[in-house]
C-alpha cells in the first residue's frame, strides 16, 4: 500500500529540508546539544535500555540469592539494597523514561509537528537522568566497595525506616529523587504544550491517535503528582537533617501519614507506568487486525476516568495499616471501580481484533501478550482490592506477581511491541524477524516461569522482600530463579535485533501497511527534520 | 508555519502548568500534613486525643460500663521507668476518673522527656475526654527523681455501644537535652 | 508448518493459566486457617478467583477463537465495524453489577473483623528489630497479668548465613534438624482457645507487620501507635501456628517469625500461672543478680561471649567488627577500649541509643555486665576492666 493512496495528505514530508540542511554536528557535541525530538528520543530509549540491563542485575542477584533457602551469596542487607535499586532502576530509569522516547519520537510525527514545543527544554530534560542514575548508581558501587550501605528501604521507602534509620546515602537517594523528577515534570509539560498547540491544522483533539491521548493524559498525571513525590522526599530530608517530625512519633508526627503522601503520588505512578503502554497497544492491533480500532471513543473516555480514579485510590497500598472501617470500604469499592473502564479498554481490543484479518508479525505478537498477560495482571489487582483477603496477599509475594505482571507484561511489553513496530521508521530497516521472534518466545516462555509461580509462592505464604525462606517455598523459588535467568538471557536476542538492524532490508515508509499514522506517511528512517510545514488532515 | 500559537498562548499554558507543578508541591509539603491532622483530630482516627474542656461537667450513666486499659512504654535511650498504678479499670461514662503514673529517671543527671499517647480502637479517641494530661509536654526529671503523674478524664457517654473496652498506650520519648550554663 | 507449532503453543496457554484451579488443596494456595473469620476470608479469596478466572476464560477463549479464525491467512477478510453503543453499555455494566455482588460479602466479613469488643484476653505485641515482644495485660478478671517476654528467632544464626559455603543444594540448611526453618522461636506466644483474645500492636523502632495466615490475621506495627485487632481459635483447633513479619523492617526482615501455641483454657490457665511464677522468679534473679560478682575477667568473658552471640552478634558481628557506619565497631572502639568512656559503655547497653535497643528490659544485670567485660576484652581491646552487675543496678 504506497504512500500516495493514504487519505492524509502527503505535503510537507519534509523530503526538500534534508537537502538543505547543514551536515549533522559531531556526535559527542550533538549528543550534548541537540534539541531534535528523534535524537532525544533515541537517547531516551537508549538510556531506558541501559536502565533496564542494569535493573536486571540487580534482579539477577536477588534471584540468584533466593534460588536457594539460606543466605548463600549476600548479607541480608546487601540483599535489601539490590531490591530497592531494583525497584527505582526499572521503574524510573528503564519505564518511564522507555515511555518518555516514545513520547519524543512519535508525538510530534503523529501529529504533524516538527519537533516538541519546547525543544531545549527536551534537552535539558534528559541530560537530567543520567546525573540522577550516576548519583544512585554510584551508591551501589560504593557499597559493593565496602564504603556505606546503597538505599536499602524498598523503592517504597517507608519512614522511619529511610528517615531515622536510613543509611547516607539515603540523602544522595533524595537528591538523585528529585533530579529524576524534575526530569519527568519538564517532559510532561513539554508535552501538553505541544499536544495543544503544534497539531497540524485539522487534527482535532477526539482525531489524534490514541498514542497521543494515553500521552496527554499521562503528562497531566505526571505534572499532578510528582511534585507530591518531590514533596515527600524533602519531608524526609528535613526530619532528617532540619528537626521536623513529619513521620516521627517521637516529635508528634505520624509514619504512616508518610505512607498517605507517598501513595497519593505512587498510585498515580503506576498508571503513568502503563497509560502509554495502551496507546501502543491500541496503535498496534488495528494495524494487524486490518480493522479500525473499536470504540475510539469510549477509549479516550475509558483513559481518562482511570486517569481520575487513580487519585482516590492510593490507601489500597495501606489496608494493614489501620485504616478505619469507613476508610477501607471506600478504598476497597473506588479500587474495584477502577478495573470497569480497564474492562472496558481490554474489551475493545478483543472487538478489534474479533473478524479482523490478522497476521502476527512480532509487534503483534508482543501485543497479543500484553493483552492476555496485562489482564492476569489485573485480575490479581482486583483479588487485592478485595480488603479482608488483602489482609492475606499484603507485603507477600502475590503483590509481587501482580505488579510485575502489569509492568513486565504489561508496559515492557508494549514497549518491546512499540519499538518493534516503530524500528522501521526510525532506522529505515526492517530489523531481523528470526532474531525477534527468538526474543518474543523466549521471553513469554520464561517471563512466565519466572513471575506466575510467584502467585502460588505468595498465597503459599511468602513475604515480599525477604532475603530467605522457609523450606516450603523452596521449589518454586528455585523454578522462579530459572524463569529469572531464562528472561534476562532472553533480552540478548533484543540486544542482537539492534546491533544486526543495519544490515538488514530497507525499510519502506508503511512497512505494515497501516492505515492511519501520519508517521506511515513520512519515508523510513523519518527525515532528521519532517513535518517542517503540516500536512493536511482531511 | 502557520499555525505556531500566539507566544502569549504558549506562554499562559506553560504559566498555568508551572503553577500547577509549584501549587502540587506545596499542597504536599504544606497543606497535606494539615489536612491530614486536622482529619485525625476530628475523627480521632489517628488514636492521638486532644484536651478536652476542663469546665465540662458531665453526666455519669451508671447503666453502662467501659473498660480502660492503660499500657505503658519507653522509648530506646531514655533511662527512665514508667508505670501506671492500673492496667485496668472499669468506668462509668461520663464519671471523672483519676490515674496515676509513676515515672522515675534512673540515670545520674538531668534528662527531658516527652510522651506520646495512642488510643485504640481508633474510632473511641474522640470520646475520649482528658482534661488533664501529662502528654506532648515537656518533663525534665532530675537525676532519680520521681514524679507522679496524673490523667483526669471521662468517657463521653456518647461513645458508640459496641466498644466495651479502651486501650490508653503512653510512650515516653527523650527529648534533646538542654546545656546547663552555670 | 510453523503455524500449527503456533497453534499448539497458543492453546497450551489457557491450561497454564487454568492451573489455579488445581489449587483445590494444594499447599500452594492460601490456608483456610482455622477460625471462623480465616474460613470467611478465604471464601472471599476462592470466590473472586474463580470470577476472574471465569471472566478470563471468557475473553481469552474469545480471543484465541479470532486468533484461530479470523487470520488472514485462513483468507478471513476483515469486517468493518467499529463501534457499538449497546454492547460498550453492556460490557460496562455487567462488569459494574458482579463487582456489587463481590462487594456485599467482602463488606460483611470487612465489618466482622473490624469488632474487637467483648474479648477476655488482651496481649500487647510490639514489634522491633528483630524480635516480637508479647506482653499479657488482662486475662479474664486478672486485670494486671504482668507476663511479658521477648519471643526470638531461635534457628542458630550458623543455619542461615551460609555465604562463602558454596552455592547450591550442597550448601543447604539442615531441614532435618530444623524442619521449621526461620519459623521456630525460643518462647512462642501462648494463647487459649474458645476464646476471643485482643491484641495490641505496635513497634518500637521502624514498622513491622504482625501476621499468622492460620488467623488471617496482618497488621502494621507502628511505632508511636497502636492497632487492634482479634482472634477467636475455635476449640478443637488448639496447636502451633506460625507466623512472619510482612513489612520490610531493616535487614533481618526474613527472620523474626511468629509462633503461637493456642491450648485448651485449662491448660492455658495452667500454663499462665506457671509463666507469672516464672516471671516473678526471673525479676527475683535479675534483681538479685546485681549483688553477683564476678570471681574473674575469664569467668565473666566466657559468661558475656554467650550473651554477645545470641544478643549483639547480629548487628556487630562475631568479630566485633560491626557493619559500619550503620553498625559501629567494638574492636578497637573509643566507648569499649578507653576508660573514660565505661560510663557511656554502661550507659548504652541499659538504655540503647537511636537503633541500638536498650538492654535493660531484657537482660539481667549478671549478664550486661558479663557482655560488657566481654566487648571491653575480646578482638584485642584488653581494658583489663571486670565490670561488675551492680554497675547496672535498676
Amino acid at each position: 500500500m504506497s504512500a500516495e493512496a493514504m487519505s492524509h495528505s502527503t505535503a510537507g514530508q519534509g523530503h526538500d529540508d534534508h537537502g538543505h540542511h547543514a551536515p549533522l554536528k559531531p556526535f559527542l557535541l550533538r549528543m550534548f546539544t541537540t534539541t531534535n525530538h528523534k535524537d532525544i528520543g533515541t537517547m531516551y530509549l537508549v538510556f531506558a535500555l541501559l536502565m533496564l540491563l542494569c535493573g536486571g542485575l540487580a534482579a539477577m542477584v536477588i534471584r540468584a540469592e533466593l534460588m536457594y533457602p539460606g543466605m548463600q551469596l549476600v548479607q541480608p542487607d546487601f540483599f535489601n539494597q539490590m531490591t530497592t535499586v531494583h525497584g527505582l532502576l526499572m521503574v524510573f530509569g528503564a519505564i518511564m523514561p522507555a515511555f518518555t522516547g516514545f513520547a519524543n519520537w512519535m508525538v510530534p510525527m503523529m501529529i504533524g509537528a516538527p519537533d516538541m514545543a519546547l525543544p531545549r527544554l527536551n534537552n535539558f530534560s534528559f541530560w537530567l537522568l543520567p546525573f540522577a542514575f550516576a548519583i544512585l548508581i554510584g551508591s551501589v558501587v560504593m557499597s559493593v566497595l565496602g564504603m556505606g550501605s546503597a538505599p536499602n528501604f524498598g523503592w517504597t521507602f517507608y519512614a522511619p525506616l529511610s528517615t531515622t534509620y536510613g543509611p547516607a546515602s539515603t540523602d544522595f537517594f533524595i537528591f538523585s529523587v528529585h533530579l529524576m523528577g524534575i526530569s519527568s515534570i519538564l517532559g510532561a509539560i513539554n508535552v501538553v504544550v505541544t499536544i495543544f498547540n503544534l497539531r497540524a491544522p485539522g487534527m482535532t483533539l477526539m482525531k489524534m491517535p490514541l498514542f497521543v491521548w494515553t500521552w496527554l493524559i499521562t503528562a497531566f498525571l505526571l505534572i499532578a503528582v510528582m511534585p507530591v513525590l518531590a514533596g515527600v522526599v524533602t519531608m524526609m530530608l528535613t526530619d532528617r537533617h532540619f528537626g521536623t517530625s513529619f513521620f516521627d512519633a517521637a516529635g508528634g508526627g505520624d509514619p504512616v501519614m508518610f505512607q498517605h503522601i507517598f501513595w497519593f503520588f505512587g498510585h498515580p505512578e503506576v498508571y503513568i507506568m502503563i497509560l502509554p503502554s495502551f496507546g501502543i497497544v491500541s496503535a498496534i492491533i488495528p494495524v494487524f487486525a486490518r480493522k479500525q480500532l473499536f470504540g475510539y471513543p469510549s477509549m479516550v473516555y475509558a483513559t481518562a476516568s482511570i486517569a481520575l480514579l487513580s487519585f482516590v485510590v492510593w490507601a489500597h497500598h495501606m489496608f494493614t495499616t489501620g485504616l478505619p472501617l469507613a476508610g477501607s470500604l471506600f478504598y476497597m469499592y473506588m479500587t474495584m471501580l477502577i478495573s470497569v473502564p480497564t474492562g472496558v479498554k481490554v474489551f475493545n481490543w478483543v472487538a478489534t481484533m474479533w473478524r479482523g484479518s490478522m497476521t502476527f508479525e512480532v509487534p503483534m505478537l508482543f501485543a497479543l501478550a500484553f493483552v492476555v498477560l496485562f489482564t492476569i495482571g489485573g485480575f490479581s489487582g482486583l483479588m487485592l482490592a478485595i480488603t479482608p483477603a488483602d489482609y492475606q496477599y499484603q507485603d507477600t509475594y502475590f503483590v509481587v506477581a501482580h505488579f510485575h505482571y502489569v509492568l513486565v507484561t504489561g508496559s515492557l511489553f508494549a514497549i518491546f511491541a512499540g519499538a518493534y513496530y516503530w524500528l522501521p521508521k526510525w532506522s529505515g530497516h526492517m530489523f531481523n524477524t528470526k532474531l525477534a521472534q527468538m526474543h518474543f518466545w523466549s521471553s513469554l516462555l520464561s517471563v512466565n516461569l519466572l513471575f506466575f509461580p510467584m502467585h502460588f509462592v505468595g498465597l503459599a505464604g511468602m513475604p515480599r522482600r525477604y532475603a530467605d525462606y522457609s523450606m516450603q517455598f523452596a521449589d518454586l523459588n528455585f523454578w522462579i530463579s530459572i524463569g529469572g535467568f531464562w528472561f534476562g538471557a532472553s533480552q540478548l536476542f533484543f540486544l542482537a535485533v539492534l546491533f544486526t538492524i543495519k544490515r538488514q532490508p530497507k525499510a519502506s515508509a508503511n512497512p505494515w501497511e497501516a492505515q492511519e499514522g501520519l508517521e506511515w506517511t513520512l519515508p523510513s528512517p523519518a527525515p532528521y527534520h519532517s513535518f517542517t510545514q503540516p500536512p493536511e488532515i482531511k | 508555519m502557520g499555525r505556531k500559537p500566539s507566544p502569549s498562548t504558549q506562554s499562559r499554558q506553560l504559566r498555568w502548568l508551572a503553577i500547577g507543578v509549584v501549587g502540587m508541591f506545596a499542597f504536599a509539603v504544606f497543606a497535606m500534613p494539615p489536612i491530614y491532622r486536622v482529619f485525625c483530630e476530628l475523627t480521632g482516627l489517628n488514636g492521638k486525643p486532644t484536651l478536652a474542656n476542663a469546665q465540662a461537667k458531665p453526666e455519669a450513666v451508671l447503666d453502662r460500663k467501659v473498660t480502660l486499659e492503660f499500657v505503658t512504654s519507653v522509648d530506646a535511650g531514655l533511662p527512665w521507668t514508667f508505670r501506671g498504678n492500673l492496667t485496668s479499670v472499669d468506668v462509668h461514662p461520663g464519671q471523672i476518673h483519676r490515674v496515676s503514673f509513676q515515672v522515675e529517671n534512673l540515670s545520674d543527671k538531668a534528662v527531658i522527656g516527652r510522651a506520646v499517647p495512642s488510643i485504640s480502637p481508633a474510632a473511641s479517641t474522640a470520646f475520649v475526654k482528658k482534661t488533664q494530661c501529662f502528654c506532648f509536654e515537656q518533663q525534665t526529671l532530675a537525676a532519680g527523681q520521681v514524679v507522679e503523674m496524673p490523667v483526669v478524664l471521662y468517657i463521653d457517654p456518647a461513645l458508640p455501644k459496641n466498644i466495651k473496652t479502651i486501650t490508653l498506650a503512653y510512650r515516653f520519648y527523650r527529648q534533646p537535652d538542654i546545656e546547663q550554663k552555670i | 508448518m510453523r503455524s500449527s507449532v503456533i497453534v499448539r503453543l497458543l492453546l497450551a496457554v489457557p491450561l497454564l493459566f487454568m492451573s489455579p484451579l488445581l489449587l483445590a488443596s494444594s499447599s500452594w494456595d492460601m490456608t483456610p486457617g482455622v477460625t471462623d473469620i480465616s474460613s470467611q476470608v478465604f471464601h472471599l479469596h476462592r470466590t473472586i478467583l474463580y470470577v476472574c478466572i471465569a471472566i478470563g476464560l471468557g475473553v481469552f477463549g474469545m480471543m484465541f477463537w479470532s486468533i484461530l479464525h479470523h487470520r488472514k491467512s485462513k483468507g478471513a477478510v476483515a469486517a468493518h465495524f467499529h463501534e457499538s453503543t449497546m454492547v460498550e453499555i453492556i460490557w460496562t455494566v455487567i462488569p459494574f453489577i458482579i463487582l456489587i455482588g463481590m462487594a456485599i460479602p467482602a463488606t460483611r466479613v470487612l465489618v466482622a473483623m473490624n469488632d474487637t469488643s467483648d474479648s477476655s484476653m488482651t496481649v500487647r505485641v510490639t514489634g522491633s528489630q528483630w524480635k516480637w515482644n508479647y506482653e499479657y495485660l488482662t486475662y479474664d478478671d486478672d486485670k494486671s497479668v504482668g507476663v511479658s517476654f521477648f519471643s526470638v528467632l531461635s534457628t542458630p544464626r550458623e543455619q542461615y548465613e551460609r555465604q562463602g559455603k558454596g552455592f547450591g543444594a550442597s550448601n543447604l540448611p539442615d531441614f532435618k534438624a530444623h524442619p521449621n526453618y526461620l519459623l521456630e522461636v525460643d518462647k512462642p506466644l501462648v494463647i487459649p482457645s474458645g476464646q476471643k483474645i485482643r491484641f495490641l500492636i505496635t513497634a518500637d523502632d521502624v514498622i513491622h507487620a504482625w501476621w499468622v495466615p492460620d488467623f488471617a490475621l496482618k497488621r502494621d506495627a507502628v511505632p508511636g501507635f497502636v492497632n487492634e485487632i482479634w482472634v477467636d481459635v475455635p476449640v478443637g483447633k488448639e496447636g502451633i501456628y506460625r507466623g512472619r513479619c510482612a513489612e520490610l523492617c531493616g535487614k533481618d526482615h526474613a527472620f523474626m517469625p511468629i509462633v503461637v501455641e493456642v491450648k485448651t483454657k485449662a491448660d492455658f490457665k495452667q500454663w499462665l500461672a506457671g509463666a507469672k511464677v516464672q516471671a516473678e522468679a526471673d525479676a527475683k534473679a535479675a534483681a538479685a543478680s546485681v549483688d553477683y560478682k564476678y570471681p574473674s575477667i575469664d569467668v565473666a568473658m566466657k559468661e558475656g561471649e554467650a550473651v554477645y552471640v545470641a544478643r549483639c552478634a547480629a548487628c556487630h558481628q562475631v568479630s566485633g567488627a560491626g557493619l559500619p557506619p550503620m553498625f559501629p565497631a567494638l574492636k578497637g572502639s573509643k566507648i569499649a577500649v578507653e576508660k573514660a568512656h565505661l560510663q557511656d559503655h554502661i550507659d548504652i547497653i541499659l538504655n540503647g541509643k537511636n537503633a541500638m535497643p536498650g538492654w535493660k528490659a531484657i537482660l539481667t544485670p549478671r549478664e550486661m555486665a558479663a557482655v560488657t567485660t566481654y566487648e571491653r576484652n575480646a578482638w584485642g581491646n584488653a581494658t583489663g576492666d571486670l565490670v561488675q552487675p551492680s554497675e547496672f543496678a535498676k
